[in-house]
């Protein structure tokens, strides 16, 4: 047998630094792979390391209706009733419903949807929503052929969301989207998150989400949803059309007169993080480009 | 007491900066720490214009002329903060990538102008001494006069970055305009 020397047994604290050392090595290259690949799709829920925080996506809000300010929202939505709420779903369709909000969570099962959220000011998070394909919903009501598209309107209570009572956006908040992209299974009407009952600074009871779209297509709150004929004119598009299209997909082709839309920063990565790349449909090409397929992106932006 | 005008003053206007520093260090600037810099430093930017363009009606309302002492050391903040905000920008957010950097400065028109506005500080800031302004005479009051025009392109910096909500840049530009309808009205007089 061969006699190992002392001095070739690596002592305990040494090994353990070894083991850390390359740990930290496999963490950064982790998040190197992180940063590199910003994109969690549907159903992969294995990469839970870099959800954003529950702090994060409940504090840090774009939702006029409670205040301009990004803290605005938790600040003032705290009290705001969604008990009892209804959705009228009408317009181009067979069976217009008026639904409660109760129903829905009773015919839908909400599953777990991890997507990124991109604003167009220029940032990003990944969020474990809870939700169904707004298909199932839209099915309910057998749309007409004449259902070319499908409009989203939010509430609109001055008393109780203080934001209304300033003339910030065209309210009730209104939002549009073509039938083809209301049905795809990635569009999602929104129940929760992160396995909680939705929080109303994240536009509770009942929100819709687009991961290939700019966060603002994505209307909080709604109320009624109106399938139509013509293309609906959204809030953003009626304040500036200049910036805001129809359509809003995650373009980073679509120069933007503020933001860079190039790139963008993740949510709680800290201040030295770097920006990454912005991906074209915010990562989601290969389940949505086909709704695109002869149309000039740049303009219809 | 007057020699303790100037060491307050200093010290007053230095305090944002280490407030910012406080909270870059300790953490404290929540899920967009970045744009808070940058938000941070801008703002402080645009008071301390504010604060330079106040001396001289304040020496006037006042008929005190230590005002006027105080205001080369408020313009050099100015320069100071913008400087802080310009590097934030080029440094942290876009980490030098002057490629991107140059393409935002020609097709965003709120960088462009708050680029430019930087520009036009350097030289104010460069011939800020004694000696340079014994050295250019008449022509130093020309150039620094250069601060109303940077005054004017910084507030329309912040009008053109924001997304909606035009209170807050509304309320410099008011101030800003009434500062300098001071100079029209007084030189007129």
């Amino acid at each position: 047998m061969k006699k190992i020397k002392y001095s070739e047994i690596t002592p305990e604290k040494i090994y353990n630094n070894r083991r850390s050392f390359i740990k930290s090595l496999g963490f950064s290259a982790g998040s190197l792979a992180i940063t590199s690949l910003p994109f969690v799709n549907n159903a992969i829920g294995s990469e839970q390391d870099n959800l954003t925080s529950y702090k994060d996506i409940t504090t840090y809000n774009n939702y006029y209706e409670f205040g301009t300010s990004k803290g605005d929202p938790y600040k003032n939505s705290q009290n705001f009733k969604t008990k009892p709420w209804e959705i009228s779903i009408e317009g181009e369709v067979e069976k217009p419903i008026k639904i409660s909000m109760d129903e829905i969570l009773k015919s839908f099962t909400s599953e777990e949807r991890i997507y990124r959220l991109r604003c167009v000011e220029g940032w990003s998070m990944v969020i474990p929503w809870m939700g169904f394909s707004l298909s199932k919903l839209l099915s309910r009501v057998n749309p007409t052929s004449k259902a070319k598209f499908v409009a989203f309107e939010s509430i609109y209570d001055p008393e109780q969301m203080k934001g209304q009572k300033y003339p910030v956006l065209n309210w009730p908040y209104k939002e549009g989207l073509r039938i083809d992209e209301a049905m795809h299974p990635l569009t999602t009407v929104v129940t929760g998150l992160y396995n909680k009952k939705l929080p109303n600074q994240n536009g509770a009871p009942l929100r819709i989400f687009i991961p290939w779209k700019y966060g603002f297509k994505s209307a909080k709150a709604i109320v009624k949803i109106k399938l139509v004929e013509k293309m609906p004119t959204s809030s953003w598009m009626w304040a500036s059309p200049r910036e805001y299209g129809f359509y809003s997909n995650v373009n980073p082709n679509v120069n933007h007169p503020r933001w860079s839309q190039a790139t963008e920063r993740i949510i709680g990565e800290g201040i030295w993080a770097p920006r990454v790349k912005t991906l074209m449909f915010n990562g989601y090409g290969d389940e949505v480009a086909n709704l695109y397929t002869r149309m000039d992106l740049k303009k219809y932006f | 007491m007057k020699k303790y005008y100037k060491p307050s003053i200093f010290f007053l206007s230095s305090t944002p900066f280490f407030l910012i520093l406080y909270k870059i260090i300790f953490n404290k600037l929540g899920p967009e720490p970045v744009k808070e810099i940058t938000h941070f430093t801008g703002e402080w930017t645009l008071l301390f214009i504010i604060f330079t363009l106040s001396m001289s009606p304040l020496k006037r309302i006042t008929k005190l002329n230590i005002w006027i002492s105080f205001r080369r050391m408020l313009g050099l903040f100015i320069f100071f903060y913008a400087t802080l905000h310009m590097l934030t920008y080029v440094v942290i957010d876009y980490r030098l990538d002057l490629q991107s950097i140059s393409k935002d400065i020609f097709t965003k028109k709120f960088i462009f102008v708050g680029f430019a506005a930087w520009l036009l500080l350097t030289p104010l800031a460069l011939t800020s001494s004694k000696k340079a302004m014994m050295f250019l005479k008449d022509k130093w009051k020309k150039i620094h006069r250069l601060i109303y025009i940077i005054a004017i392109l910084g507030v329309v910096h912040f009008i053109w970055l924001v997304k909606k909500d035009l209170t807050e840049p509304l309320i410099y530009m008011v101030i800003i305009l009434i500062l300098l309808l001071f100079r029209f009205k007084f030189k007129k007089v």
